[in-house]
């Protein structure tokens, strides 16, 4: 309760709107929206290419033969209905309706991801694959023009990379988002710049490089990867890891776009401009 | 604290519905997709030809795939597509233990050949153990033996004008619904001269099994497992597609894959 009445007094309280401030360069902007569709494309054709073949080995080659798997979705039949089920590091789950199986009872297809996951909607390998590998260029497109414009313009030095005094606020930080209290400044906050940068410095470069070390001809060309990721299986184990931390990172950006106020949020993405707490200092080019 | 509480309770609401929209476009709004005709698919598949050049570019032409230890070898190689093909003419091959068995080059050469199955294995042979990468996903070990393509085709003398090598199976992949559809593939001529690339016909020290191919099968250890045809007869270099099935290139291409392969 302390949180709430906390916060009711420093809204009833407030003197005035802090600055409007520009946070976001366009291209800030463009790649930002980019993203959003490409990796949700890529998601769910990522999601049918795993049905394929739902599960998930360690190692350069799928135990057929021996188990070297760590995930394996399928279906089996018990007392004449169609189970779903999800073994993942030896444990067994029943996941139907989810996982292995899904559809109505009545009529229930044996896949991995259920068809609201994936695109399209039922099995379709060769179609997954265009999308996103289409996507996967649009991705790493996106990705090359963020760095650079970003590098130049200083968005990865401000904003991005924690700094010294990021990591010595970051009690206070998390004790703030702790109770949803958001501090509306200038820069990103310590918690935000650890989050992007976890993001754009280990997981983007994990996934698109465990997705080249799956295609047979960039191994060719690069052997080292499949030494780097410990094998061909292995990486794809990887790839579908890094892809599961981008879905639990989308999901809590979306949180705290809503906790933090969408509309601000939301403005500051697509305008650029950004409305700062109350009694942020005044900048040049800052607007009332 | 109203404010607040209205706020929170706003901000899960919000966030329900913004899942719930998440899921729901998961739908089948993009089945069209699936449509091999359709323009828009059409654009995306684009990048297949991009991702080929690129590659072609980035990975040297004689930059060899892996090759594993004896010991990597840990299981027999799994047999996917056809395993007992069921054509008259495979069958009654099979029968003789492919005594009859002749592989023709045909097409854009100056001088066409064609080859028994003691000839091939009488040509110096070449033994790999490399990984086997399938489309849906999964990898599977194991030794190949047969004799390089690239001579063949140097003694056959490729014309200038040939662009791809198309190989010719006996399988047929076809249904009672859609009629006979004998599987084919195709590859580049940086491919058909590549080191790795054999005419396999043995596996693991054996004879190479019907369920893998036999008597011949090309291995392409770049690409993915189908664009290494099983049950070939017939190699043709050709400047283009259009004469051979849907015109792609090969049986899955015919089916919306990709014909580079090769990620």
């Amino acid at each position: 309760m302390s949180a709430e009445t906390a916060g009711s007094t420093s809204e009833a309280s407030r003197p005035q709107k802090g600055p409007l401030v520009y946070r976001q360069a366009l291209l800030t902007r463009i790649t930002h929206w980019t993203w959003a569709i490409a990796l949700f494309f890529m998601l769910l054709s990522g999601l049918q290419i795993f049905n394929a073949h739902p599960a998930l080995y360690i190692g350069q080659e799928s135990g057929f033969e021996y188990d070297n798997a760590v995930l394996a979705m399928y279906g089996v039949t018990k007392d004449g209905a169609a189970v779903g089920q999800t073994r993942a590091f030896g444990q067994t789950f029943d996941t139907t309706g989810v996982f292995g199986v899904s559809g109505t009872p009545e009529r229930p297809t044996y896949r991995g991801f259920p068809s609201w996951a994936t695109i399209p909607s039922y099995q379709d390998l060769a179609t997954g694959r265009v999308v996103h590998f289409f996507f996967g260029w649009i991705l790493v497109a996106a990705l090359f023009v963020w760095f650079l414009s970003s590098l130049v313009n200083g968005h990865i030095r401000r904003d991005v990379l924690p700094m010294g005094e990021d990591i010595k606020g970051l009690p206070q930080d998390v004790a703030d988002h702790a109770r949803l209290r958001f501090h509306h400044g200038r820069s990103y906050n310590a918690l935000q710049k650890i989050a992007y940068s976890v993001v754009f410095f280990i997981l983007f470069p994990l996934i698109i490089a465990t997705g080249l070390t799956m295609s047979p001809g960039m191994d060719a060309a690069f052997p080292w990867l499949l030494d780097l990721f410990g094998g061909r299986q292995t990486a794809r184990t990887i790839h579908f890891s890094v892809m599961a931390l981008l879905v639990l990172f989308f999901i809590v950006h979306i949180l705290m776009v809503f906790a933090a106020g969408p509309i601000n949020e939301l403005r500051s993405m697509v305008t650029g401009w950004y409305r700062t707490s109350p009694n942020t200092p005044r900048q040049e080019g800052d607007r009332p | 604290m109203s404010k607040l509480m209205v706020t929170r309770r706003r901000f899960l609401g919000l966030s329900a519905a913004g899942a719930s929209s998440l899921v729901l476009a998961g739908c089948d709004q993009f089945d069209f997709l699936g449509d091999r005709e359709n323009q828009v698919r059409g654009v995306l598949s684009k990048a297949n030809d991009l991702t080929y050049h690129v590659q072609r570019a980035l990975v040297g032409q004689q930059a060899l795939a892996r090759e594993y230890s004896e010991s990597e070898i840990r299981q027999g190689q799994r047999p996917n597509g056809s395993r007992d093909p069921d054509t008259a003419e495979y069958l009654a091959l099979k029968a003789n233990d492919f005594a009859d068995y002749r592989l023709k080059i045909t097409g854009l050469v100056e001088n066409p050949a064609s080859y028994s199955l003691a000839e091939l294995r009488n040509m110096p042979e070449r033994t790999q153990i490399t990984r086997h990468d399938c489309v849906e996903g999964w990898s599977c070990i194991a030794k190949w033996t047969g004799t390089q393509l690239g001579p063949l085709l140097d003694a056959a003398k490729v014309k200038a004008n040939a662009r791809f090598i198309v190989f010719h199976c006996y399988d047929d992949m076809g249904s009672l619904f859609s009629g006979p559809e004998l599987y084919y593939e195709s590859c580049d001529l940086v491919d058909g001269h590549h080191p790795q690339t054999i005419l396999a016909y043995g596996l693991n020290g054996q004879t190479l099994p019907v369920a893998n191919g036999a008597p011949v099968r090309v291995r392409i250890e770049r690409a993915l497992g189908y664009k290494q045809p099983k049950y070939v007869h017939t190699i043709e270099l050709v400047d283009g597609f259009s004469q051979f099935g849907k015109g792609k290139g090969g049986y899955w291409e015919d089916h919306g894959y990709d014909w580079y392969g090769g990620i």
